[in-house]
């Protein structure tokens, strides 16, 4: 599978009802997100093993602060 | 002498799931109070770690996954006669609604629901339950009470349970058979230590607790001994919450 930083702030993007799709970058603090919650983490889980077949757990988001982090730990377990 | 109405003596008990958890520790408090045991389990070392703490003699052990046919056959055919079946083998699958899929709903309902209904069902066709036996399903208070994210397909199975339960309860009240629920709250055991949910996740849904703490699986088993013991004799068809106060705050 091609692995495309831009699909993937799409796809995550595409999670979120409130916040704008212009509002995600490479470079967004997303738990910062006012629309962040345990609740999100989960659908980003669920999306993620969707869409790419990789489990991320609990624990990767907090190791990771911007979307583009989160996109290398999914990238390392392909 | 003293008559102790909660006691287990003379009683043979079957314990489903009983390599970990709450079913390990209820297997173990009902071997202290005096019944003979009959645990089963899917993970062989695991399950002789329980065998090895009940307490007494003549305990027997089971390895069997109650999904496969031909194992719940075998079970069956070395149960003895029982007065006691406690339904506890459960697992759990957390995704958000938008994600479910049939796959998972269906492996969740075999295991929580089918799983120990039928089984319950085929122990009384082989006339193994004996007359004034008690049955108790552990439930959960996610489903009949309460709700929590992600956790729909796990919630509606153990809903289904409840349901079920009342309407045993109805159909075997005949042959003095009781059947009841237990509906802990979040109790510490493998179960819900799983990757989705972060030790800060957890530690601030305890804190939503009156008790200020999950519950220990013994706590759940003192419950399920009442329920299998004398002291319930005119109980069935009723759900034991036992949640730290939760579903009250």
């Amino acid at each position: 599978m091609k692995m495309d930083i831009n699909d993937f702030i799409k796809n995550f993007a595409s999670q979120f009802e409130d916040t704008e799709s212009i509002d995600f970058t490479a470079e967004t603090h997303f738990k910062e997100l006012n629309e962040w919650s345990s609740l999100t983490s989960l659908v980003i889980i669920a999306m993620v093993d969707e869409e790419y077949g990789v489990k991320i757990k609990g624990d990767d988001f907090r190791n990771s602060t911007t979307i583009k982090d989160l996109f290398e730990i999914l990238k390392s377990r392909l | 002498m003293i008559i102790n109405p909660f006691s287990l003596e003379r009683k043979t008990i079957l314990v489903t799931g009983a390599s970990s958890g709450i079913g390990k520790a209820i297997a173990i408090e009902c071997s202290k109070m005096g019944a003979t045991v009959v645990i089963t389990g899917r993970n062989e070392q695991r399950l002789n770690e329980t065998y090895m703490q009940l307490v007494g003699n003549g305990h027997i052990k089971i390895i069997a996954d109650l999904k496969v046919e031909n194992e719940l056959v075998e079970l069956i055919n070395r149960l003895p006669e029982i007065d006691g079946l406690v339904n506890v083998a459960g697992i759990l699958k957390t995704l958000p609604f938008q994600f479910i899929n049939r796959l998972d709903l269906m492996n969740l309902f075999d295991v929580n629901f089918f799983g120990p209904v039928f089984l319950s069902q085929k122990i009384i066709k082989a006339r193994k339950l004996n007359k004034g036996s008690s049955v108790v399903f552990i439930s959960s208070i996610d489903g009949p009470m309460t709700a929590h994210i992600g956790n729909s397909m796990y919630s509606a199975s153990k809903g289904a349970i409840c349901a079920m339960v009342k309407n045993m309860a109805l159909d075997l009240a005949g042959k003095k058979i009781r059947v009841n629920c237990v509906l802990p709250g979040m109790v510490e055991t493998p179960l819900i230590f799983n990757k989705e949910i972060t030790k800060e996740q957890l530690d601030a849904d305890m804190r939503l607790y009156p008790l200020k703490r999950y519950g220990k699986p013994e706590e759940i088993a003192y419950a399920v001994i009442y329920l299998l013991s004398d002291a319930s004799n005119w109980v069935t068809g009723t759900n034991l919450l036992i949640d730290g106060g939760y579903t009250i705050s």
